[in-house]
């Protein structure tokens, strides 16, 4: 009887133990990591920022670049192609008014953990943001800051803002959809649509779907709306929170 | 388990209560400074990403 005892005590302290370890992962992911997450894209913005407001029309980082570029001619429509960034490196703000007033995230190029734990991830493969096809980021949906927690809350016509070095690229949502995670026609050049011929200019943000978990993918689809020139400023209105559910 | 535990702990109650607490605490800091960041990457709701084939998490 004793050794009864003693074996479903100890078995009872074991999932005790294992559910209080369960829950300090929680706290430990959501708490300790979201807040010094946070706090550095919120620091990544800024330098950022500074970088694209200095003078010289540079690329932001290693000014050592093996293309030279053709001399920007920005057209309202198409911009100038931006060097391609190095992977691993901030090239770019995400703004989505939607998800809040303040709400912007670092880009950095490449879609690795090592990446997406620092900001939203360009794939390498897609287009540049503003570029006629696809410019795709993956984004953390629950941990890391829960950058894009509210994905869902996305609704067709928002702004989607994708501030480069130069210039303002304003996307305005057009559909979401769930997919399997292998679904990669969502990256095509004209999403869902492999194959096709590019004539716009989209954007796809992927994220986890459900919230806490990853059997899916949630997808959102933006059209390219106008893209402004640095020189002539964000206008006011683009960042300025949706109302209702538009 | 924790009542031998309990019972190696020398002193008092209050004495007791205190190494308690600050086992717990060396335990959370090691999880929390080297345990959970190890193991995260391997949990499921970290893979955001579109990719070909399942489980290829680059």
């Amino acid at each position: 009887m004793r050794v009864v005892r003693a074996v479903v005590g100890t078995v009872g302290e074991l999932a005790i133990t294992a559910g209080v370890l369960l829950l300090l992962f929680v706290v430990w992911e959501l708490g300790v990591v979201g807040f010094t997450t946070n706090r550095a894209q919120a620091a990544t913005v800024d330098t950022l920022e500074r970088q694209f407001a200095q003078p010289t029309p540079t690329t932001p980082s290693t000014p050592s670049t093996s293309s030279p570029t053709d001399t920007p001619t920005a057209s309202p429509t198409t911009p100038a192609p931006v060097p391609l960034p190095p992977p691993g490196d901030p090239f770019a703000i995400l703004r989505i008014p939607r998800l809040g007033a303040a709400w912007a995230k670092p880009v950095y190029q490449g879609v690795g953990l090592d990446v997406l734990a620092k900001g939203i991830g360009h794939y390498p493969d897609t287009q540049l943001p503003g570029q006629v096809g696809n410019a795709a980021f993956a984004g953390h949906r629950a941990g890391h800051g829960n950058p894009l927690i509210d994905i869902d809350t996305i609704r067709p016509g928002d702004a989607i803002v994708v501030e480069t070095a130069d210039t303002y690229v304003i996307y305005r949502a057009d559909r979401s959809e769930i997919v399997p995670p292998t679904d990669v026609n969502v990256l095509a050049p004209v999403p869902d649509q492999p194959g096709a011929a590019p004539t716009e200019a989209w954007l796809t943000l992927t994220s986890c779907e459900p919230k806490y978990g990853s059997t899916n993918r949630f997808i959102v689809f933006a059209k390219l709306d106008r893209s402004v020139p640095r020189a002539e400023g964000l206008p006011a209105d683009v960042l300025a929170a949706p109302g209702g559910n538009g | 388990m924790y009542a031998a535990l309990w019972r190696l702990f020398p002193g008092g109650r209050l004495a007791k209560t205190l190494q308690a607490l600050l086992l717990f605490a060396v335990v959370v800091a090691i999880l929390f400074i080297w345990v959970f960041p190890a193991v995260a990457p391997h949990l499921p709701f970290e893979d955001v990403t579109i990719e070909p084939t399942t489980g290829a998490t680059s």
